[in-house]
């Protein structure tokens, strides 16, 4: 009562897919959405476009009729102190006809929101939790947008670039270049959340 | 004692839980501390009896901070960081960012280097299944396969201490090739291995294949079917096991995997069973790859030949100035990395993993992104868990494959 | 045992001699893998390392019926008052290896998301360095903790009178 296992053709043929892509799929995009969309230069075989964020939700409906069927990532990147700060980066693969594509949706600081994609690829949900947890980009309409990665009452979006690597421990630390690495190491009766922190001259630090 | 739990959308008060009853709704936490060996995962149940009615997994229990951690380390120092995400196949994470980088800076690694990387990487796919395959056995119950699957992987473990120096986390392969040459003897270490294989798994499919017990637990339970699989970002095994037939090593064939033959296993009913049978279909595989590699395996340099991103040779530094200042800078400063974005997928144990690296020109990565595709498996758990009954949701965890490190991150 | 006889002294210091024997001989490890490090903490009851001759014989999964906690892996935020729970789950005596660079002190990651050192939350033991560190570095640390239990060094969070 075992099943077997097949070995069928697998889906092949990436670069050539890529190559029909942009010669048919894109130009149609490009044509649909005359402002809004964009194409960036991409020197490797992914295509990318600039898609904004008021245009997001028709581009991805666009796409999803046209065989897009798997949202693989929703990405966030930290641009300062570009401006717009932010980019939201959405990776889509249509299986089988092996198409990629790179949506690259900016987000300016002052209004860090964009419409969410989770009814219609379920793999955006979770990612972008992760987003809003990280970053503190909102997506409108989405279901249960709740920290996801960090505790619930965390202060703060870690990957953004003005937060600092070792979070609250480092404003207790001051300035790096006083900081005390090699004299202060950790002795039983520390205060817990105490590593790194100068040790005063009397305790015997430097 | 009434304590209020909360946690995302739940809010659980502890003295309020009904119990019993028929169509009675109870809530039950599950971790993230419990019995099932795969790590730590917190799954919020709604069952009634034995019934699981709804399933929320809770995750981050986990996390490291390794996306901003790599943001201040060199592009090589970050190879150690991205290493420990996914801990039970690190080479992969090695290879899928090496790439990636080699992408943005245009180069290629000489062809012994890309032979090695195939040859790792296909190990670390049998070493990271066979801890699959001992701790699915150990949830299940059978705790002889669990040592049987360890051992195997021992063995590997033991080839990739000779070759790399670290049974696990090795960072090994680095920007331009590989940090330094296999040892003398390895590759007789590697065919007596590979030749005692076959027969090593073949002792534990005899006892699991036609098991009554395996079957019962296993057959029919976690149904995932194809559209909801693509739907949920589900890759790899897991997808394979629905009848989808995508493995990034066929679509878009990277590090030289064009040039070697095998097949893809492809599962019918996308249950626990046939993500088994994928899986262990999946090592005879790796096994066929690994072959081919070490027949390929000729002498020659295994890194770049590029001094601004490959060390100089030790003896080099003897009698060239050039060669020291190369040196200096690299280990002190590190190379630049052209501006711009790359996206690199990889076959991971798990599915496909992607490093998304940004770059600014300088010698840090300004983001390196890494979709994990346990990450995704995880959240499409709720529905293989549906209708199922309790001690299903073990074999379910147990069968996606899920690791923290790369779920949290 | 308030009696200062010798004989009562004698009797007293046999019978601990031998609980701390009983003790040390039988360390069942509670399952708590975290990150990596678990993966080489799996390998110990595995055949070529093998703690159960060494007195590892289950590794137990509810902390109240384990007196070893090693803490393998690295922990978040999110995990401090898991950790704490099941320590005080634990029965005395008890003991912690923290094993692994990122359980001793936070290891690699010194960031915002990573606590520096388990012992910032819960007593330990012995510490092994290691990122990971490999089962026998482990068993190492098993070994001396059985010696410094059999010598009285390690109450596991007895007091003794």
């Amino acid at each position: 009562m075992t099943a077997t296992v097949r070995f069928p053709q697998p889906y092949t043929g990436g670069a050539a897919a890529q190559e029909a892509m942009r010669q048919t799929l894109l130009p149609a995009l490009l044509e649909r959405f005359p402002e809004g969309v964009e194409e960036l230069p991409t020197p490797f075989d992914i295509a990318q476009l600039k898609v904004m964020p008021d245009k997001l939700r028709d581009v991805c409906v666009f796409l999803k009729e046209h065989g897009f069927n798997v949202l693989m990532d929703v990405a966030g990147v930290d641009y300062l102190p570009r401006t717009p700060r932010f980019e939201v980066v959405y990776h889509l693969v249509a299986l089988p006809s092996l198409w990629r594509l790179r949506l690259r949706v900016p987000v300016d600081e002052s209004h860090p929101e964009v419409p969410t994609v989770s009814d219609l690829w379920p793999s955006a949900n979770p990612a972008e939790r992760e987003v809003w947890d990280l970053f503190g980009i909102r997506f409108a309409g989405h279901p249960n947008l709740t920290r996801i990665l960090l505790p619930d009452d965390w202060v703060g979006h870690p990957l953004r670039k003005d937060y600092p690597l070792r979070g609250e421990r480092e404003k207790a630390m001051g300035p790096a270049a006083e900081r005390n690495w090699y004299h202060a190491p950790k002795r039983p009766g520390d205060a817990p959340g105490s590593t790194g922190l100068p040790r005063s001259v009397s305790e015997g630090g430097d | 004692m009434s304590r209020i739990v909360r946690s995302g959308q739940y809010e659980l008060n502890v003295e309020e839980l009904k119990v019993g009853g028929e169509g009675d709704r109870m809530t039950l936490s599950v971790g993230p501390h419990h019995p099932s060996t795969h790590g730590v995962l917190r799954m919020i149940l709604e069952i009634e009896g034995e019934r699981i009615v709804k399933a929320t997994p809770e995750i981050g229990f986990l996390h490291t901070g390794i996306e901003k951690h790599a943001e201040h380390l060199t592009w090589t120092q970050a190879i150690t960081v991205l290493d420990r995400m996914d801990y039970l196949a690190p080479l992969s994470n090695n290879l899928g960012y090496v790439l990636a980088v080699e992408k943005l800076l245009g180069i290629e690694p000489p062809p012994r280097a890309k032979t090695v990387r195939i040859l790792l990487t296909e190990l670390q796919r049998i070493a990271s299944h066979c801890i699959w395959l001992g701790t699915t056995a150990l949830d299940i119950g059978s705790q002889s396969v669990l040592m049987y699957a360890f051992n195997i992987r021992e063995q590997i473990l033991d080839l990739f201490e000779e070759a790399t120096g670290a049974r696990m986390n090795p960072s090994y392969f680095r920007v331009g090739g590989l940090a330094n040459d296999l040892p003398n003897g390895f590759e007789d270490m590697v065919r007596r291995f590979l030749d005692e294989f076959p027969e090593r798994l073949r002792e534990i499919r005899t006892i699991l294949d036609k098991n009554p017990i395996w079957l019962d637990r296993l057959r029919g339970v976690g149904v995932l079917k194809p559209d909801q699989a693509l739907a949920l970002g589900v890759t790899g095994p897991n997808l394979r096991a629905s009848g989808v037939p995508y493995d990034v090593r066929k679509a878009y064939p990277y590090a030289g995997y064009d040039e070697y033959e095998f097949d893809v296993p492809v599962g019918e009913s996308g249950d626990c069973y046939d993500r088994y049978l994928v899986r262990v279909h999946e090592m005879m595989e790796s096994h066929r790859i690994c072959r081919q590699a070490l027949e390929r395996l000729e002498p020659g340099p295994v890194m770049v030949d590029d001094r601004k991103i490959a060390l100089p040779p030790k003896e080099e530094l003897r009698h060239s100035m050039e060669a020291l200042i190369h040196h200096f800078k690299l280990v002190s400063y590190g190379f630049d990395v052209p501006a711009g974005e790359a996206y690199q997928a990889i076959e991971s144990p798990r599915g496909e993993i992607g490093f998304y690296v940004v770059s600014n020109g300088k010698n840090k990565p300004w983001r390196v992104r890494v979709r994990g595709p346990a990450f995704f498996n995880v959240f499409a758990m709720p529905v293989m868990m549906e209708g199922a009954l309790l001690a299903d949701m073990v074999a379910v965890i147990a069968s996606v494959d899920p690791v923290f490190g790369e779920v949290d991150r | 045992m308030t009696h200062d006889a010798a004989n009562s002294q004698f009797l007293t210091t046999t019978i601990d001699k031998f609980i701390r024997w009983a003790q040390q001989s039988s360390l069942w490890p509670l399952t708590f893998g975290l990150a990596c490090c678990a993966i080489e903490m799996m390998n110990l009851p595995a055949p070529r390392y093998d703690i159960a001759q060494f007195g590892g014989e289950v590794f137990r999964s509810s902390p109240r019926q384990a007196d070893l906690l090693i803490v393998s892996g690295r922990l978040s935020n999110k995990m401090v008052p898991v950790i704490e729970q099941v320590y005080r789950q634990m029965p005395y005596p008890k003991w912690v290896i923290a094993m692994g660079a990122c359980a001793s002190s936070g290891g690699i990651f010194d960031n915002y998301a990573i606590v520096q050192g388990v012992d910032e939350v819960i007593p330990v033991d012995i510490y092994v360095p290691g990122c990971p560190p490999t089962p026998d570095a482990v068993l190492d640390a098993v070994l001396k903790l059985r010696q410094a239990i059999q010598e009285g060094r390690a109450p596991g969070g007895v007091m003794r009178a």
